[in-house]
């Protein structure tokens, strides 16, 4: 394999599994915060024991994220220094903001809400959950408006044979940015949500703690319902927008070859990279019209593209679809649940497929960002640099020995993770006195 | 590589500005993150019993996330302010930052896992990790720097590949060297602030006996620095700026002499002032050059050449105007309520 192939894989190893942590972040820091201020206002201590236990399951994913965190920004360094080179007036900066207005304010408070239990007031340390909370989302904003800019370059004009910053305002108002924010942030509520339900549930099935887990487990799916609804509105707009500014991913993801009016949506479709093996059963205009909200709108399809500017055709197809159909799951699971929450014990089957469910958001959001950054190629930063152009000049040796090691080190800390999640789910949370030494 | 601006116009001053920002963002990264993996090193030096690890390890648990973000934005702001630099240091020192990543990934994940699980062998590996880990990043650092201040080999298009057996020469190993005795010391001053009893008295003991080494090595390394590189050559022309070697200097005194006194947060800060006054030493030295090129200097990446566009320059510096004074706050506050010697409580978790 060649350089450029190894630095995407490592890269793309590197994503996926700094992403199984981040989104439980995002959303779980939000929920404890919840959970803290709702101490400090009622003062009751189930608040506070449920802060303390799910804070514990955040702590491990917590540490996970960060460290994997490191690695992505110094990989543009690593192996993509002609992007660097290319864009860093623009992206650079944007990485440099989020380190100094979101991550430092994130990693400074972790550590005082670790250790400040028994040091600072309630009060105060519900502040503390807060700040963590707040940040580690800012963060998301600043990443995702760097992200923004590989998918919709703008605020940017070629000079010194680089791209060099014009207008600050432009990049951070960027709409694709900001409708990838209000995807990836409900999402990742969502997947909260299902994470306290999931563990939850398999507590209420054994009859343990049970005040302490329908308490969670009632939060946890009215979070998960409230969010699985709005992801997937906010998703239909999204789609809507790429109409606008990446036709191609957006022929790719529906596997839509020829340019037409009144465009159809095909329920059985195998796709190919060359076109349809097989397309039947058509909904006249549907396509048309979740592109442009419009049945008679033309939509652009990949035989108009040249070959080169085309994404891979069936990773697209594939990943949008497993990301809309676990969205609808998500949409009638948590529905059924929000509406049975308060008689939940009749429903043991339910109790015992919930746990089981714990993996599907995530499934859902990897599918999400493979399409984003697979149906964005061939391009780094669409329609201005491609991929095989950013590649650093590194040995493919050298690529591949810390690919191998990576994949190695990602894989065997992963397991130990989230086999200590496991474990410390399963404990529940009597056991409150802190771990001794 | 050809020139971004010219001499005295506003982007010269604004990149001028950032060169500075961004040794003396380095210079707070090694300070700050310099005692934790010094702490960290010192662990199966120091640890007698569980609760000798329990305490070296909660000495810096509150702290060293938040110090390493400094690294964060050390790399961030190379990033932003000198994208061709970034793109050549990070590239060009690629197997040996890579390295450092995986390190720094392990150490930080030791924190978490080692008390989740009630079993002596399982706290055994996390504790040899967490020490072989904090070791590393210090002596890579000190290589990395090592190579920096002596020049790398770029070529005229800038791409060097340095490789990691081309960076084990012997300045960039005496550059790891003086690093990881530095941090140690530095942690060691650490600890005597946190740890009470016995404990606190062999950290004490530790810092007593490594303050000679450092004050030898530095000696040694400036007069290697002297014979193999290009770093005293600002000096030569402005030797007004040798007052800057009054910092480390001063440092080094004072260190010793409030250990002597007991006044273990003065000693501290001390060291930070040493490792402070020679990061500076180093980014002066350098200047006006990010990575200075060796054999061929015409291929240096500098100020000049390699910063992002004035307006980029501007937006950052407005940023980090607001926030940094605001990240520094926030950490002294950190810092006042949480760095005071443990107690028994401090020690569970």
């Amino acid at each position: 394999m060649d350089v450029l192939m190894l630095s995407r894989l490592q890269f793309a190893a590197a994503t996926m599994f700094h992403f199984i942590f981040v989104p439980l972040t995002l959303g779980l820091s939000i929920l404890i915060a919840c959970m803290e201020t709702a101490y400090v206002r009622t003062g009751n201590e189930v608040y506070k024991k449920m802060a303390k236990f799910w804070g514990k399951l955040f702590l491990v994913n917590f540490a996970l994220g960060v460290v994997t965190g490191i690695t992505l920004e110094f990989q543009f360094g690593t192996n993509w220094s002609r992007y660097s080179m290319y864009v860093g007036d623009i992206f650079g900066s944007l990485l440099a903001i989020e380190a100094t207005a979101a991550f430092f304010l994130e990693s400074t408070f972790i550590g005082v809400w670790h250790f400040g239990w028994d040091k600072l007031s309630p009060k105060a340390h519900a502040i503390t959950a807060w700040l963590v909370a707040g940040a580690s989302n800012l963060s998301a904003i600043w990443i995702l408006i760097a992200n923004g800019f590989m998918q919709n370059p703008v605020g940017y004009v070629l000079r010194n044979g680089r791209a060099e910053l014009t207008d600050f305002w432009a990049v951070i108002t960027n709409k694709y940015a900001w409708l990838e924010f209000f995807h990836v942030v409900p999402a990742s509520l969502l997947l909260a949500g299902f994470f306290i339900v999931g563990i939850s549930a398999w507590h209420l099935l054994r009859k343990s703690n049970t005040e302490f887990f329908r308490k969670s487990f009632n939060l946890g799916i009215s979070v998960a319902l409230v969010f699985a609804l709005f992801t997937a509105a906010e998703g239909h707009i999204h789609g809507n927008n790429l109409s606008d500014t990446q036709p191609a991913k957006l022929a790719a993801m529906e596997s839509h070859w020829e340019t037409q009016r009144n465009a159809p949506m095909y329920l059985l479709v195998i796709p190919g990279e060359n076109g349809n093996h097989l397309q039947a059963l058509p909904l006249p205009g549907m396509l048309s019209f979740l592109a442009y909200n419009d049945f008679n709108a033309e939509v652009k399809g990949l035989s108009d593209f040249p070959a080169a500017d085309r994404p891979p055709v069936v990773i697209s197809f594939l990943s949008f679809r497993l990301m809309v159909g676990l969205g609808t799951l998500f949409i009638l699971l948590a529905g059924f649940g929000f509406l049975v929450r308060n008689k939940i014990d009749r429903y043991p089957r339910l109790l015992k497929v919930l746990p089981f469910c714990i993996p599907l958001p995530y499934f859902a959001l990897w599918a999400g960002w493979t399409l984003t950054e697979v149906g964005r190629q061939p391009w780094i930063v669409y329609g201005l640099m491609r991929t095989s152009d950013a590649v650093s000049p590194v040995g493919a040796g050298e690529v591949g020995f810390t690919l191998v090691l990576m994949t190695l080190l990602y894989a065997l800390l992963g397991a130990v993770g989230i086999w200590l999640m496991v474990k410390l789910a399963k404990k529940g949370p009597e056991d409150n006195t802190p771990i001794q030494a | 590589m050809t020139t971004l601006m010219e001499t005295g116009s506003l982007h010269y001053y604004l990149a001028m500005i950032w060169f500075i920002l961004w040794g003396v963002l380095w210079a707070v990264y090694f300070i700050l993150d310099g005692f934790d993996l010094g702490v960290g090193t010192l662990l199966p030096f120091l640890a007698r019993s569980e609760t000798d690890k329990r305490a070296i390890l909660n000495a810096t648990g509150p702290f060293w996330d938040g110090n390493e973000v400094w690294l964060i934005a050390a790399g961030g702001v190379t990033f932003a302010a000198f994208p061709y630099a970034y793109a050549q240091m990070f590239s060009g020192l690629y197997l040996a930052l890579m390295l450092l990543l995986f390190t720094l990934i392990v150490r930080g994940v030791s924190f978490e896992f080692r008390s989740k699980v009630e079993s002596a062998a399982w706290k055994k590996v996390w504790d040899t990790a967490h020490a072989v880990c904090s070791f590393l990043p210090a002596l890579l650092l000190g290589v990395a720097f090592g190579n920096i201040f002596q020049g790398i080999p770029l070529d005229e298009t800038g791409f060097s590949q340095a490789g990691l057996f081309g960076l084990l020469n012997p300045y960039g190993i005496a550059g790891g060297i003086l690093f990881v005795t530095i941090f140690m010391m530095h942690g060691a001053l650490w600890l005597c602030i946190r740890t009470t009893g016995e404990l606190k008295a062999r950290a004490e003991s530790v810092a007593t006996k490594l303050w000679p080494g450092v004050v030898v090595l530095t000696v040694l390394f400036l007069a290697y620095t002297a014979m193999s590189t290009q770093l005293f050559a600002n000096y030569m022309v402005y030797p007004i700026l040798f007052v800057i070697l009054l910092l480390p200097v001063a440092g080094l005194v004072l260190m010793r002499t409030y250990l002597g006194a007991g006044k273990y947060w003065m000693a501290w800060a001390a060291s930070g002032l040493y490792i402070g006054g020679t990061a500076l030493f180093g980014v002066v030295g350098i200047f006006p050059a990010i990575i200075p090129s060796n054999p061929n200097p015409a291929n240096s990446l500098t100020i000049m050449n390699s910063a992002s566009s004035a307006l980029t320059l501007e937006i950052m510096l407005v940023v980090a105007v607001i926030f940094v004074p605001l990240v520094i706050g926030y950490q002294s506050w950190v810092y006042k309520r949480f760095a005071t010697a443990m107690s028994e409580d401090d020690l569970q978790y």
